[in-house]
């Protein structure tokens, strides 16, 4: 299938102070939230984005959106580059890639009614005022938040979290998009209620045809989502491949301590010691090389001198590892 | 047991009338266990532990029930007596409660100078030794907490409260805001100390697979008591309240096979409005018009010391059973 | 929850309801009305023209008289009447005050909210402005300002805008930089909202009730610049202004024959006026800053 979302080598670096001694070398320190990242995500794939704070999943999913430009490289969607766009094309683009927000109490104007925010992307969109009711009755009824007349007059804060969220999802399909990316979408809510909003993503997302990027630090969790997860580290990706795959072989060291750590619901469950110590390093110092060799219990000469770079370590499966896999 | 809390009911006043945050919780800490106490935000999981260490905020307050201690009943004024010396607590976010502008060694310090009446140079020996019981390099100890990262920061808070030598530690929700790794690496150490210094701790948390790695008891609170508890390894495996049944299908497995998380339906009551019978009812797919009417006290089941507050204990098996089918949580 | 909720409110309702909520704010409100009458209906209130010399029956200059029936609060060492200028003074005291706190709330709430939301070169052109007017001393650049445009009581509105407009387009641009990181304000660009829309609909409303507290400060602060210089001597010469009622008094000496009645009341007006002001400020920030609520 042909890919709707493409990212050549994609780079963000934040421009950080300078200490007196880098502004009197001239030198201008960066933090590289991202650092190279290629992949595709084909048109109605589900891919995850999983890692650890400032592993730069947050801003990938953001250049993707076209909310922040990248340093370097080109992110493409539907083979137009995203930088390129401006005007009416950025108007179609905005109509057909849409957002979901970790926070379900920070998403919604407070200040708008439900109605007027979830009516507010066709708004914008110039579609006919009267053609909202109904495109918003619409949305409400594939987030399964049917009783309408209960919720469009209310407010956010009259809302629980749950229900929030299924608003905000139903802003983000109102436009009939074709991509969407969630960020962390279930994170702020109780656990009831989260497999109640993750199993409507994934129906809603088969019935539209959606192309959905996951981003999530819980690899238990996109497990129920995503057939593909890419694995990053400090900026980088470590690992791509099927999500099955990941979680039951996982082949790179990071991922290995990764599915390690992860807490399962079973006290029976053995678990076995966590494979690497210490803390993610700096971004603004990475160590040469490879990124995690610091911490890496099979670390070589080699992850020193040479960036490994992905490569195929299985059908569908690319590993950024020097190791024989 | 070192902490037994008992009947225990705290109120809080607001704007909308009287919120019953906790209602009649009844549970035990055996010494030197690691009792977790789940639930969704709301239950009362983080007010009962503040009405233990007696640091309600200032609307709430006890409306009825016995916290003892060592077999020493605690009211409100004694609990400022325990704080710190015997009972130590880590409150929520700890990480950020550390004061930006001091060294932590010097926060460590302060608090065995003028809480523990150390002398400087010993509380400077006793900071060093705490520094390395929870894993952090007693080089750091002249940093400033921005200097230390989230997981480290944790350490160091439990550092803090383990000052004076506590025997008993509560913790809300100590490794929530962090990573995995740095959470798994966190959950070690403070097994670590339970086992080093047969420390007893209570663990707030909404996350049970934390309990299941960490805690040898759970305690499942429902809005604003509590439906089941007992050793973690026959509640998790063995649960007997609908309600924990439901969270455990709810919750995201890493290693099982189920394809599917099964949510449970609607959201908990307003503990400000008067409830009659099982708070779960309304939610509970095996609800009956008795468990409507009225509420079963926490019984012991079958097991030993696994207790449930469930009308229909006596069929727990059959609705275990059921509970593993989604259909049954589906809403009609 | 219940404060999550409160905090969320929509900010407008917040905002009316907030002088029933605190009886400072209540009062400071209550103070403005009573002087806004008074001014609105000064000729009534006051028929005597204030700057006339007035002579007794004897036809002598009617100087330094005590309060009477017929003259309140007594007369003037040149003979006017101090009744007739303390209330035609409320005119002038509320017209500085209240021009001048609706342009330093416009000024500060547009160049905070270009200034914040658009960034880059406008943002640091705009703060270094704002940096250079906040260095000035303020008297003297006051009084510099009427020595080259004229003593009029408009310049003064000016130099007080000049000098204020700073610190609320600072404060305001914070809070816009906030907000823009807001996930809804995300989400509306995300929508396709225009930039005007975004900084409008989405951002604006949500400063307004810094604006109404910088409007408030400047009030004070506009009244007391213009006592202040007029007390100086350097006020516009043809208006019946607080500060020119003091220095009449101070120049006079009326402190030193106990002439109370004279300096008194203006004293008392202007002291009034800022503590107004300052109650109705604190009311606004904690409307804005739910947090600060019970402290």
């Amino acid at each position: 299938m042909a890919a709707l979302v493409e990212l050549r080598d994609v780079s963000k670096h934040f421009p950080v102070a300078r200490t007196l001694g880098e502004l009197a070398r001239g030198q201008h320190p960066v933090v590289r939230a991202l650092d190279g990242v290629s992949f595709d995500i084909g048109a109605g794939d589900a891919v995850a984005i999983v890692g650890e704070s400032g592993c730069g999943k947050t801003t990938l999913g953001r250049l993707m959106l076209k909310l922040a430009e990248p340093t370097g490289g080109s992110i493409s969607f539907e083979g137009g580059e995203l930088a390129r766009l401006s005007g009416d094309k950025l108007k179609v683009f905005r109509r057909q890639a849409q957002l979901v927000f970790q926070n379900p109490f920070d998403s919604l104007n407070p200040r708008f009614t439900i109605y007027r925010a979830v009516a507010e992307p066709l708004r914008n969109a110039g579609v006919p005022t009267r053609q909202h009711a109904e495109r918003v009755a619409d949305a409400f009824r594939r987030v399964h938040l049917p009783d309408l007349e209960r919720y469009l007059d209310r407010y956010p804060h009259q809302l629980s979290g749950g229900q929030l969220q299924r608003v905000v999802l139903a802003r983000a399909l109102v436009l009939e998009p074709r991509f969407l990316v969630a960020d962390e979408p279930v994170s702020m809510l109780d656990v009831s209620v989260r497999a109640g909003i993750l199993a409507l993503m994934r129906e809603v997302r088969e019935a539209m045809g959606l192309t959905a990027v996951y981003i999530s630090h819980d690899l238990a969790l996109v497990r129920y989502l995503c057939e593909r997860t890419i694995v990053m580290y400090l900026g980088g990706v470590v690992e791509d491949g099927p999500t099955d795959e990941i979680v039951r072989r996982p082949r790179h060291p990071y991922t290995r301590a990764l599915v390690a750590a992860v807490p399962v619901p079973d006290p029976d469950q053995p678990r076995a010691p966590l494979p690497i110590h210490g803390n993610v390093p700096d971004a603004r110092e990475p160590p040469s090389g490879c990124s995690f060799r610091d911490r890496c219990p099979h670390a070589m000469p080699r992850c020193a001198a040479e960036k490994p770079l992905l490569r195929v370590t299985g059908k569908g499966h690319y590993t950024a590892c020097h190791l024989d896999l | 047991m070192i902490l037994e809390v008992d009947d225990l009911r705290i109120h809080y006043a607001t704007q909308g009338g009287t919120v019953r945050a906790v209602d009649g919780a009844s549970f035990a800490v055996p010494e030197g266990k690691i009792v977790g106490l789940v639930g969704e935000s709301g239950c009362g999981k983080t007010t009962a532990v503040r009405a233990i260490m007696g640091v309600l905020s200032e609307n709430g307050r006890r409306a009825g029930g016995r916290i003892a201690f060592k077999g020493r009943v605690v009211d409100e004024a004694a609990t400022k007596q325990l704080l710190w010396r015997d009972i130590a607590y880590v409150p929520q976010s700890a990480m950020n409660s550390l004061d930006p502008v001091y060294t932590v060694g010097r926060q460590i310090a302060e608090v065995l100078t003028k809480r523990g009446g150390r002398s400087a140079a010993a509380a400077k020996a006793r900071a060093i030794e705490l520094f390395d019981l929870v894993g952090l390099s007693d080089r750091r100890l002249g940093d400033y907490p921005h200097q230390f990262s989230g997981g480290m920061r944790q350490r160091a808070a439990i550092a803090m409260a383990l000052a004076l030598e506590p025997s008993l530690l509560l913790a809300d929700e100590p490794v929530t805001a962090l990573d995995v790794i740095v959470q798994r690496q966190v959950l070690d150490t403070l097994r670590d100390l339970q086992q080093r210094l047969r420390l007893s701790m209570v663990m707030v948390t909404h996350d049970i697979s934390v309990v299941a790695y960490l805690c040898d008891e759970v305690v499942v609170m429902y809005a604003g008591q509590v439906v089941e508890s007992g050793p973690v390894r026959e509640v998790l495996a063995r649960p007997r309240h609908p309600y924990t049944m439901g969270l455990r299908n709810a919750f995201p497995d890493l290693l099982s096979d189920a394809l599917e998380l099964v949510p449970i339906y609607g959201g908990p009551p307003d503990l400000g409005a008067t409830l009659d019978g099982c708070r779960f009812a309304p939610r509970c797919p095996f609800a009956q018009d008795s468990c409507r009417a009225g509420t079963a006290a926490l019984a012991d089941a079958a097991a030993e010391s696994h207790r449930s507050a469930c009308r229909r204990d006596n069929e727990a098996d059959q609705l275990r059973a059921a509970a593993m089918d989604p259909a049954t949580w589906q809403h009609s | 929850m219940a404060a999550a909720a409160s905090a969320t409110l929509p900010v407008l309702r917040r905002m009316a309801a907030m002088p029933l909520r605190d009886p400072f704010a209540f009062a400071g409100i209550v103070i403005y009305l009573l002087f806004a009458i008074v001014a609105l209906t000064a000729d009534q209130l006051a028929p005597t023209d204030p700057m006339e010399i007035l002579f007794t029956k004897a036809g002598k200059v009617a100087a330094n008289l005590g309060p009477s029936a017929e003259y309140p609060l007594g007369t003037t060492n040149l003979g006017r009447d101090i009744y007739a200028q303390l209330i035609h003074g409320t005119e002038s005291a509320l017209a500085v005050g209240l021009s001048a706190a609706v342009i330093v709330a416009l000024v500060g709430t547009v160049v905070g909210l270009v200034s914040g939301y658009f960034g880059g070169w406008i943002d640091a052109l705009l703060m270094r402005i704002a940096d250079m007017a906040l260095s000035l001393p303020f008297l003297p650049f006051v009084i510099v300002l009427m020595g080259f445009l004229g003593a009029e009581t408009s310049n003064i509105v000016l130099a007080v805008v000049l000098l204020l407009w700073p610190s609320s387009a600072r404060v305001i641009r914070s809070q816009v930089l906030t907000l823009r990181e807001r996930a809804y304000v995300e989400a509306a660009r995300v929508t396709g909202a225009s930039q005007a829309r975004i900084l409008f609909v989405h951002i604006a409303p949500n400063i307004l009730p810094l604006s109404f507290v910088y409007a408030a400060i400047a009030i004070g602060w506009a009244i007391v610049t213009e006592a202040s210089v007029s007390f100086l001597g350097f006020g516009d010469p043809t208006n019946v202004s607080w500060g020119m009622m003091l220095q009449d008094a101070f120049s006079s000496q009326a402190l030193s024959r106990g002439q109370y009645a004279w300096f008194m009341p203006p004293g008392l007006c202007i002291i009034l006026v800022v503590v107004a002001g300052f109650f109705i400020s604190r009311g606004y920030e904690e409307v804005f800053m739910p947090r600060l609520r019970g402290r």
